[in-house]
């Protein structure tokens, strides 16, 4: 029976691949694990072996042309074997959302993963619903697999059963592997060292874990540039001395952050581009401004909570929002919802004593604005006639790190700009 | 409905048995004119007088004695140890005549003996004023072992206690006595003697405790839902006999358990659990069964920092809680 060459994923994050060169021709002769053909993915070459031993039967993707990884692109068998039936589907047939668990499933690779330690309801949950565990990845302790990966690892499962088209049904003999798991060395996946590096190791706590994932993932995500501008706080600080303690009898502590957030709001106001997410089909443009101020919770990690609506609220309204938000995050109380759903976020590293950094973007959002810490500096003024003078003031520099998918330079600087004016010239 | 005190709850339901039944009535020091160290039987002497609340020497063998002798005679004794610390003294009275009584006359007498003891520390107590008691007693069978946590279970459990057949201990926190508070419900109601309650539903891991612990483990279980971790709590209210079936469907559901208690950890109660876990869910676990017990030292320590280095509190249960539910 007629053997099945698929488009190989040739990485985690990788979901196609173009052929670049049919090392082959149809009718020639190939031993397994001979040269068959060259893959490009993301810029890089790679030599694509053969899944079994024959005559090239049909070559179905030809050169220059990228399809999604578990594509059937050639098939090999004995000389005039017929193709199966069904074999024949166009070169960019649709494949499922998921081809990679797919895929792997299929190629039931014999990969030597050393698995650590197994906890009885795994190995019994393994047994009774038959599951090669080396094709469960582990979220426990040192990639341990735990019982919610087998639990997610069956649904998932379940979905592909559910999902897969009749040309996807596995054939006999010899499958097609992706080179990764033939040759596990290469995997760019950190293997857990069989000889445990000295030192003391400190497990990651739920929320570590999530700020490492988040973090990487949005560096992979957006194109990360940051722009820095200064602003005179000389209005913001009279303002706020000001009323202080009008605020405090309302029960609100006036904090600089209050004031930041009025601008930046105002500025995302003038500038919605910058309040907005990138989609596969277009820049989304949020219709109402949700507020993530970043809040440091020690060595323990960062959370993000969001002031929904936060168009909506008055300095006061911020200044108490901020407040609450701050302190319940503090003391472990936000509810799951008051984290999630923000369109743009605030950090201000400035209160660690921080002049200016280059903050990462909270996914999926447009832009972070980072707040500097507020110092007295020296700066040149210039009055209405243009006479110049020396003075001193309260500045701070605001760095705004954005995705350069969404906006260019000139945009960014221009919201930047606006803020910064919102600053300058507050009035309440 | 308003809330009302740990002992407040305890009160009310000595209160109303002694007004439901005339056989029962109190003993022990300063139960009577005095109304308790801890106020537990205030104005009952008034309302009773000293016939049903009786102020007894200074002799604990005496104060369970005179309460074994008086069940036998068909009386319901309310016995008040001071403090559970003070209870050995009459650890041969509890354990070899009360809780053997039924079983060696083959079933012809029986106890009805309540002993009511607070346990535990935090309060500055020291060595003699601190302790948890309770891992001696559940070694013995014929004898059940009642500890609350909040003042409905309290209530409601001292008044089926005092209706059982068998002789009760009754271990109440005492550092809870004014620091929990709790509704009610209204009128009569008894909670059944051997049922554990889920006072918390979750899906990441089971903690079972009991007792002032519980306080703290639901406080620790709020913080860690704010990191995503689901908790599913579990109060056992009776530690003898145990409510295996509670346990095991929670943990047979999170696969995980992590068992609280301030009493010291060897040989402590959660090494029942755990044993009952390891014997009857083997096959259902995710992770190395857990406990988090004070420290095995010889008392709770006087020292304030040493005392809140012996003691449970609920950011030591969140820290077990994390690293539980990381393995």
């Amino acid at each position: 029976m007629a053997t099945r060459v698929l488009m190989p994923q040739l990485g985690e994050s990788v979901v196609e691949g173009t052929v670049t060169k049919w090392l082959k021709q149809k009718g020639d002769l190939v031993q397994e694990m001979e040269p068959l053909l060259e893959v490009n993915t993301d810029k890089v070459d790679t030599e694509i072996p053969s899944p079994a031993s024959g005559v090239l039967l049909e070559v179905l993707v030809p050169e220059g042309t990228t399809v999604q990884a578990g594509t059937v692109i050639a098939w090999i068998g004995e000389p005039g074997e017929d193709i199966p039936l069904a074999a024949h589907p166009p070169a960019q047939q649709p494949v499922p959302e998921t081809p990679a668990v797919q895929t792997e499933q299929a190629a039931a690779p014999v990969e030597q993963r050393d698995l650590g330690s197994i906890s009885p309801v795994v190995a019994r949950m393994a047994r009774e619903h038959q599951i090669d565990l080396t094709q469960v990845k582990g979220s426990g302790q040192g990639g341990r697999i735990t019982k919610k990966d087998l639990l997610a690892y069956l649904e998932e499962r379940e979905k592909q059963v559910a999902a897969q088209p009749i040309w996807e049904t596995p054939a006999d003999g010899d499958l097609f592997r992706p080179t990764e798991l033939i040759f596990p060395q290469t995997s760019s996946q950190p293997l857990a060292p069989t000889q445990p590096l000295s030192g003391r190791l400190v497990p990651f706590t739920p929320m570590r874990k999530a700020i490492a994932e988040h973090m990487i993932a949005s560096k992979h995500t957006s194109a990360h540039v940051t722009t820095v501008m200064e602003a005179d706080l000389s209005r913001v600080v009279a303002h706020r001395s000001a009323h202080l303690s009008e605020f405090a009898q309302q029960g609100a502590k006036l904090t600089y952050t209050a004031y930041f957030a009025a601008a930046t709001i105002a500025a995302l106001k003038a500038y919605p581009l910058v309040n907005s997410s990138f989609t596969p089909e277009g820049v989304l443009i949020h219709p109402q401004i949700n507020l993530g101020i970043a809040t440091s919770l020690g060595e323990e990690g960062l959370i993000v909570p969001v002031i929904r609506h936060a168009d909506s609220l008055s300095l006061l309204g911020l200044a108490r929002a901020i407040n609450d938000l701050a302190q319940r995050a503090r003391t472990r109380q936000l509810k799951p919802d008051e984290v999630k759903g923000g369109t743009f976020t605030i950090t201000n590293h400035g209160v660690a004593g921080s002049l200016f950094a280059t903050p990462i973007i909270n996914q999926p959002q447009c832009a972070i604005l980072g707040i500097g810490a507020i110092q007295k500096r020296v700066v040149v003024i210039e009055d209405e006639w243009g006479n110049e003078a020396l003075a001193i003031r309260p500045m701070v520099y605001l760095s705004l790190t954005f995705d350069h998918r969404i906006l260019d330079g000139a945009g960014a600087d221009a919201f930047l700009a606006k803020v910064v004016e919102g600053l300058e010239k507050f009035s309440a | 409905m308003s809330e009302i005190t740990l002992i407040e709850a305890i009160r009310q339901a000595m209160d109303e048995e002694l007004a439901r039944d005339e056989r029962v009535f109190i003993v022990g020091e300063d139960v009577g004119k005095r109304g308790g160290v801890f106020r537990a039987t205030q104005g009952l002497y008034e309302k009773y007088g000293p016939n049903r609340v009786i102020d007894s020497p200074l002799a604990e063998l005496s104060i369970v004695g005179v309460g074994i002798g008086a069940a036998l005679y068909g009386m319901r004794p309310i016995c008040e140890i001071q403090f559970a610390d003070f209870i050995h003294p009459a650890f041969n009275q509890i354990v070899n005549e009360a809780a053997k009584m039924c079983y060696r006359s083959n079933g012809e007498w029986t106890v009805p003996l309540v002993i009511r003891a607070p346990y535990g520390g935090g309060i500055g107590g020291g060595l003699y004023h601190s302790q948890s008691v309770e891992a001696f007693f559940t070694h013995v069978p014929g004898l059940k072992l009642v500890i609350p946590s909040n003042p409905a279970d309290a209530k409601g459990l001292l008044k089926a206690a005092v209706r059982d057949p068998n002789p009760v201990l009754y271990l109440e926190p005492k550092k809870g006595y004014r620091l929990i508070k709790g509704e009610v419900p209204p009128g009569e109601y008894l909670v059944p003697l051997g049922q554990a309650k889920i006072s918390r539903p979750g899906q990441d891991l089971t903690l079972i405790t009991y007792g002032m612990t519980h306080y703290y483990a639901l406080k620790a279980a709020q913080m860690v839902a704010a990191e995503g971790i689901e908790t599913e709590v579990i109060d056992l209210r009776t530690l003898l006999p145990i409510d295996k079936e509670t346990i095991l469907q929670s943990v047979r559901k999170t696969a995980r358990a992590l068992i609280v208690h301030e009493d010291n950890r060897t040989g402590g109660y959660g090494a029942e659990i755990a044993a009952l876990l390891a014997e009857e869910a083997f096959m259902d676990l995710d992770a190395p069964i857990k406990r988090l017990a004070g420290p095995d030292v010889p008392a709770v320590p006087f020292s304030h920092p040493m005392q809140d280095w012996f003691m449970p509190n609920a950011e030591k249960i969140a820290a077990a809680i994390r690293e539980l539910a990381a393995f």
